[in-house]
């Protein structure tokens, strides 16, 4: 069975270690639980000996590098291991990776929030110098030479004065009898040592069998004796079974039974939506069983029924131009509106969008004994241990997780509420259940991107510049999904709305209360789009209103090079202190964009147009400069993007520009096409044709991509190229047409 | 009983004759390269090729089938051109859609030996990546055919 090969592929922690002692390959002690944050600063050597978290040598020579955060697509699998190998002086084709089991003694493992390179660069940088010491101290000693006189080249202990080698296999099992060396003792390579960090060569681990159709996603995971099953769930958020007659559903070839899910006790967290799953032979009996069901849901079940998108959308606005709760305040904006002058106000709307990651939720799981093993395309194995235990009321210790490769997860698969289904099935059938979404369950009961309504408030002066800038921003926040009295977006502020690093003596930042109606989840950058789109939309406003170039203008509102004094607290607070908001990286990366685009030097107007935007976010500075034509029918073409990206120090420059050619694509989705509606709580769309996603021939001709060179501290990669495209592509759009639309997609407004 | 041929080898199947091939693969032939994205030939992950030609095994039901050779990704032999240049544009992220990519590109190539990006984007446009490699995409089968043309010549 396949699973069984994954086993043996992907062998399990325990298994594994039970190998690397038995086989006594060198097992390096290093362990170390990294705090949220500054995940390296901690001391990684003052732990006593504890079997390797990280990554053992064997005899023959292959280093297995443990990787405790997923792959969607971010190349983070591939990145860490990357930095291992680097510090070790590894040869990485005989590098070998382990995914890791969900488990905290691997400190925080949720792939989320563009932060993998970021919170581990340095432990693992740590990881793999200290066995490059400790294979260093055993060479030296078999050859009765200074640990000082040797070094390495990938791969090899050297001794300097005679050119003596010895392979890392060779010395493996007497460096793994040495007592862990103390960090000061562990010297760290110079950027100039490098051999796999920054390099143009890295690629994805995983890519000969992603291109041989090998690779195994969640969707291919299986079970012995396991069985099919297909979720019908409430249609509205929250609403139980009236009743179900599941007699045509029975009679469909392959179908076993037909089993119940309770709706979940609020708030619904990751739990089991609920509802009626079809037990089946294989994937289509399930689904084919799925469609005989005739299910009646309890109306007055649910307070969500109420929820209808237009409505809706009028509430938000009305909600965004009442005060709201201040998140930042400069000045004084009301003292500056008073003066008079001449005063701008635009209000920017963007609708729910769901993820779909091109694999729908999936996983199969086993209750046995009172304990679960499961195999999930999931961004947080962590997340599905506590989910699984407080569904099931077992330990999470009882919960084992095995993470597959992910097909796409965009902040969808860290809410594993599809494995808890598979574990509450699995517990009623007595066998293993891989319980499969369709793309409609995919769509209709995702954790959805808020909608959001945004009003924005300036006053210019004379010379164009805005004397006071005030921002509001409403959408039901994403704590809505922890606690169903949250009305305020706290959490998301940091996401582009209390960090505006205009130069502008008086601005507030406010957040306006709303009632949530479905799931609210992260999807790819989050609150970032669309507060990089009121933000971007509005300062190209204004530039215009003051007949100055757009470029130019934005690089006059970012204002001189200086650290962006912000009002933060607690963890933000932390963050900033490490990474301060500094205007000119973000200066520099809206110089390069402009340059390469020949800004200014192309003419622009009937149905051709560039626009600029810029944002930071996940420590990252990028600005996009989108190039359109608007044709006679008003569709609108993407010859051209340019995007200029300054993320620090950075693993592997070639995926980072496909992160970023990707993000145009989905930026080119949410800014034209992708929308999600409710109807009475019921979700409108289903699938592709009617929830549409960027497809090759809509999507940019050319992305242009440059990583500007910079030896900061690592930031976030796989979110930040999505929030300054859709402002710069609607400013584009205006450049061609002279049509300001504020809201997204593109395609509910008519350009001609 | 409907007998057909997958990667070369006989087989049969008397099951649900509505039963899409998408369904067999996985399921039953556990060839799980051919990947479920949509289920309504929207997105292309689950292409394969019937007779040499690129469907959508997501909506081809068993009984249509019957005397059909298919082949799926397990059963093009590597490293095929179109999996050669995947590799050196190093095209994917996840990776989920890209066994139906290129089986589509194989399909496309053997009629086209020569695509201009119009005739790619045609080819090209039933499959949807929502990483957004599609400039990747491009430029690995443009250089797919330039491989093949070069081993024809040689």
């Amino acid at each position: 069975m396949k699973l069984i090969e994954n086993v043996s592929r992907h062998v399990s922690r325990r298994g594994f270690l039970q190998g690397a002692l038995a086989s006594g390959v060198f097992v390096l002690s290093v362990r170390f639980v990294p705090a949220p944050l500054l995940a390296a600063e901690g001391d990684a050597t003052a732990a006593p000996f504890e079997p390797s978290l990280w990554m053992s040598i064997a005899s023959d020579g292959t280093v297995t590098i443990v990787a405790h955060r997923s792959e969607m697509g971010c190349g983070s699998r591939t990145a860490l291991p990357l930095v291992v190998a680097d510090e070790l002086d590894a040869d990485w084709s005989k590098v070998k990776i382990e995914q890791a089991i969900g488990d905290p003694k691997y400190g925080e493992q949720d792939t989320d929030g563009s932060h993998s390179v970021r919170s581990n660069f340095d432990l693992m940088r740590r990881v793999g110098a200290t066995g490059r010491v400790m294979l260093i101290r055993a060479a030296a000693a078999q050859w009765g030479v200074s640990p000082k006189d040797c070094t390495t080249e990938p791969h090899f202990v050297v001794h300097r004065a005679t050119g003596r080698k010895l392979g890392y296999g060779e010395v493996a099992a007497a460096a793994a009898k040495l007592t862990v060396p103390k960090k000061e003792d562990v010297p760290l390579k110079a950027r100039s040592e490098w051999r796999y960090i920054g390099k143009e060569s890295n690629s994805l681990f995983d890519l000969p069998e992603i291109v041989t159709g090998g690779a195994i996603f969640g969707m291919d995971a299986t079970m012995p004796g396991m069985v099919y099953a297909s979720v019908e769930h409430p249609p509205v958020l929250g609403q139980k079974i009236k009743s179900y007659d599941d007699k045509a559903a029975l009679k469909v070839p392959g179908v076993q039974k037909t089993l119940t899910i309770d709706v979940f006790k609020p708030p619904h967290m990751f739990q089991p939506l609920g509802g009626v799953a079809v037990i089946a032979d294989n994937t289509y009996a399930a689904f084919k069983g799925r469609k005989g069901l005739k299910v009646e849901w309890d109306a007055n079940s649910s307070p969500h029924s109420v929820y209808n998108s237009a409505p809706f959308r009028k509430t938000l606005e009305t909600t965004s131009r009442q005060p709201g709760k201040v998140v930042r305040n400069v000045g004084d904006v009301d003292a500056a509106f008073a003066k008079g002058g001449k005063i701008i106000e635009a209000e920017y709307y963007t609708p729910h969008l769901a993820h779909a990651s091109m694999e729908p939720p999936v996983a199969v799981a086993e209750y046995r004994d009172g304990k679960v093993l499961a195999w999930a395309p999931t961004q947080n194995p962590q997340a599905v241990q506590e989910t699984i235990a407080g569904v099931l009321g077992i330990k999470k210790e009882d919960v084992t997780c095995h993470v597959t490769l992910l097909g796409g997860g965009f902040g969808r698969k860290s809410k594993p509420d599809q494995v808890a289904e598979a574990a509450v099935l699995s517990k009623q059938l007595g066998k293993p259940v891989k319980v499969v979404w369709s793309r409609e369950d995919d769509i209709q009961f995702d954790y959805f991107h808020s909608v959001a309504s945004m009003y924005m408030k300036a006053a210019v002066g004379p010379d164009g510049k805005p004397t006071a800038w005030l921002q509001r921003t409403v959408y039901p926040p994403i704590d809505s999904t922890f606690n169903v009295s949250a009305v305020y977006a706290d959490d998301e502020m940091g996401l582009g709305w209390n960090n505006l690093p205009f130069d502008i003596p008086n601005h507030r930042a406010e957040n306006g209360p709303a009632d949530y109606h479905v799931r609210i989840g992260w999807l790819r950058s989050v609150a970032n789009i669309y507060h990089a789109f009121a933000i971007g939309s509005f300062a190209d406003e204004l530039a215009k209103a003051a007949n100055k170039d757009s470029a130019q203008y934005l690089l006059d509102l970012i204002g001189p090079a200086r650290v962006v004094k912000l009002d933060l607290k607690g963890g933000e607070a932390e963050e900033d202190k490490a990474y301060p908001f500094d205007t000119a990286r973000l200066r520099r990366v809206v110089e390069i964009a402009a340059e390469n685009s020949g800004w200014g030097k192309k003419a622009t107007g009937k149905g051709r147009g560039m626009g600029i935007a810029a944002h930071r976010s996940f420590l990252t500075y990028v600005a996009t400069v989108v190039e359109v034509e608007v044709d006679s029918r008003g569709q609108v073409h993407i010859p051209n993007v340019w995007t200029a990206v300054d993320a620090g120090t950075v693993v592997s420059p070639d995926n980072i520009r496909n992160q970023f050619e990707g993000a145009a694509v989905f930026g080119t989705s949410l800014a034209l096409f992708s929308e999600i509606t409710a109807t009475n709580g019921v979700i409108d769309q289903s699938n592709f044709h009617n929830y549409q996603i960027t497809r090759m021939n809509r999507a940019p001709r050319h992305v242009d991509v440059q990583i500007v060179k910079s030896e900061a501290l690592p930031a976030g990669v796989g979110e930040p190229g999505v929030p300054p495209f859709a402002p710069a592509l609607y400013n584009a759009v205006f450049a061609a047409t002279g049509k300001r639309v504020r809201e997204l997609p593109l395609s509910k407004t008519k350009l001609v | 009983m409907i007998r057909f041929k997958v990667n070369g080898k006989e087989k049969t199947f008397d099951g649900d004759p509505d039963m899409p091939l998408l369904w067999y693969l996985r399921d039953v032939a556990q060839l799980t390269g051919t990947k479920f994205g949509c289920g309504m030939a929207l997105c292309g992950a689950c292409t394969v090729h019937q007779n040499g030609a690129a469907i959508r095994s997501c909506t081809t039901p068993m009984k249509d089938v019957g005397g059909a050779e298919i082949t799926t990704i397990e059963g093009i032999p590597p490293m095929h051109p179109v999996q050669e240049a995947w590799m050196e544009i190093r095209v994917p992220q996840c990776g989920y859609c890209q066994t139906g990519q290129i089986m589509t590109a194989i399909a496309l190539l053997k009629e086209n030996k020569n695509p201009s990006d119009q005739d790619i984007d045609t080819a090209m446009a039933g499959n949807l990546c929502r990483c957004g490699t599609y400039q990747r995409i491009r430029a690995a089968i443009h250089q797919a055919a330039k491989q093949q043309a070069a081993k024809e010549m040689a």
